[in-house]
This record gives structure tokens, C-alpha cells and sequence, in this order.
């Protein structure tokens, strides 16, 4: 990473755990927990509230495909860190890697429900253009996605654009895939908190 | 993050928010940030360190950029999806 602060600059406490996590799941500590862990009353400890919220809450949407939309939109803002963490937590909950290969891969030839695509298209929209109008507004309600459903998307499109430009930013390291499938098996049982 | 106890001054925190009014290097960092932050170099982040800024300083600015764009995106969408429920 791009500050030493953020690998090295914890509290005690912190840092206790951090060798704790290291001991149990023989993985190093993953970059995302080292940034919400740094003076989290500065902005951890309400991101942390976020993402549980957005990606764990009550939802029409599944825990899949709330993950799926956090893939799609890092995907979309060129964040190779968190597309990989959240396609790994997306191919667990749906027990479907074609599914989420097709979609990361081609949104409009993927075989998903009309309601996600459109959900998706318009969050894909809004992270590359950082806008989007009415009318994308009625494409989405047109196919069936309730109100609710559209705040709900807009909640994991707001924590993970404010998580994909932190992680570039502060440079998060891509590891092999094995790192992101036992932080996926993580993050599905135990969620953000 | 814009209210409490920090390293930066509130009012360049509030710019970091914004992404207004910052001269470079730190509004160069805070518009890539917000932007298209896959484009920070570690040229970007070592300017701002010889600008005198703290790890500290840099950090807090960077969260700020990162959440105010991100607030701005999700504000405007929740807007257009008012104005798309109303207008049915």
C-alpha cells in the first residue's frame, strides 16, 4: 500500500488482531480490513455500518446478487481489488461461477433476470459517467424493480464507490485467487461488521 | 470525517469533499480520486509528501475525496429516481 500508515501505523489492540487473523486463516490480513481498522472513527467504523447495511440488510435483493452488483460496479471503476474479492463472495452465495463470469464478462448476452440486468446496467452507468437521468430511472421501474429495491442497489453502488477509489488510491494489492476465495467464505459467513 | 477532530484543516477537508478549490498537488490528488482513481500514481502521493503533508493528512483528504464524490453520484441518482416515480 501506498502508505505505510495503513500496514503499520494500528493501535495495540488492533494490531493484536490482525496477528490473531494471520494465525488462524494463514492468509495476511486483508488490505480492506487494515484501512477500516485505521482511525476508525474517522471513517471505518461508519463504513463498516455501510457495507453491513448495503450488502447485509433486509433486501429483495439476495446476498448474491448484492454482490454481484458490487463486482459489476468495481468492475466498472476498473478496481481489479475489489471486483475479485466481491466476484469470489458473489460465485460462493450463488454457488454459480458461469453466472457471474457471464455477467463481468457481458452484461447484455449474460442469462440473468431482466430486473438485475437493468439494476445493473443503470449502476454500470452512474460509475462510469457519474450520472444518470430520469429516463434511466424508468428503464429500471419499467422492468419491475420496485422503488426499494433501486435504493437498495444505490446503497452497494455508494459503498463501493467510495471503497473502489480508496483501494486504488491507496494501492491495495491483487494476490492470487486463493486469498480471495478464503476472504469470500469469510465475508459470507460473517459479513462487514 | 468533515466535523471532527482530524490533522487537515476543516476547510480543506470540505474542498476534499467537494473537489473544489484546491490548488495542486492536493487537487490534483483529490480529482483522481474522485474521478478516476485508478489513475493515482505514487508520483501523485510522493508530491503530496513533499508538499509537507503527513501520511495522516493524506489519508483523511483521500477518504474525503473518495466519499464526497461517492455521496454526490448517490444523491444525484436518488433525484432522478424521485423525479422518475413522480413523473409516472
Amino acid at each position: 500500500m501506498r502508505l505505510a500508515i495503513l500496514d503499520s501505523g494500528h493501535s495495540f489492540g488492533t494490531k493484536a488482531l490482525f496477528a490473531m487473523i494471520r494465525v488462524v486463516s494463514r492468509q495476511p490480513v486483508p488490505e480492506p480490513l487494515k484501512l477500516v481498522r485505521y482511525r476508525a472513527d474517522f471513517y471505518g467504523a461508519a463504513m463498516q455500518q455501510i457495507m453491513q447495511e448495503a450488502m447485509r440488510g433486509p433486501s429483495a435483493w439476495s446476498v448474491g446478487d448484492r454482490e454481484l452488483m458490487a463486482a459489476f460496479v468495481s468492475k466498472a471503476n476498473e478496481s481489479a481489488y475489489c471486483t475479485n474479492a466481491h466476484a469470489a463472495v458473489s460465485v460462493r452465495a450463488y454457488g454459480d461461477k458461469a453466472k457471474v463470469a457471464a455477467v463481468l464478462a457481458n452484461l447484455e448476452t449474460a442469462v440473468i433476470e431482466e430486473p438485475l440486468r437493468a439494476t445493473l446496467r443503470m449502476l454500470g452507468k452512474l460509475t462510469r459517467e457519474h450520472a444518470v437521468g430520469v429516463g434511466d430511472m424508468r428503464d429500471v421501474l419499467a422492468a419491475g424493480v420496485s422503488r426499494k429495491q433501486i435504493e437498495d442497489a444505490l446503497a452497494v453502488c455508494f459503498a463501493l464507490g467510495t471503497t473502489n477509489r480508496l483501494a486504488d488510491a491507496f494501492k491495495f494489492s491483487v494476490g492470487p485467487p486463493k486469498v480471495f476465495e478464503a476472504g469470500a467464505e469469510y465475508l459470507l459467513a460473517r459479513g462487514y461488521r | 470525517m468533515l466535523e471532527g477532530r482530524a490533522s487537515t484543516p476543516q476547510a480543506q477537508r470540505r474542498g476534499a469533499f467537494d473537489n473544489a478549490g484546491l490548488e495542486a498537488p492536493i487537487g490534483t490528488l483529490v480529482e483522481k480520486v474522485a474521478m478516476h482513481a485508478n489513475s493515482v500514481t505514487d508520483e501523485d502521493i510522493a508530491a503530496m509528501r513533499i508538499s509537507g503533508l503527513s501520511e495522516d493528512q493524506i489519508f483523511e483528504l483521500a477518504v474525503c475525496a473518495a466519499v464526497g464524490q461517492a455521496s454526490r453520484e448517490h444523491d444525484a441518482a436518488l433525484s432522478a429516481l424521485a423525479a422518475a416515480i413522480g413523473s409516472d
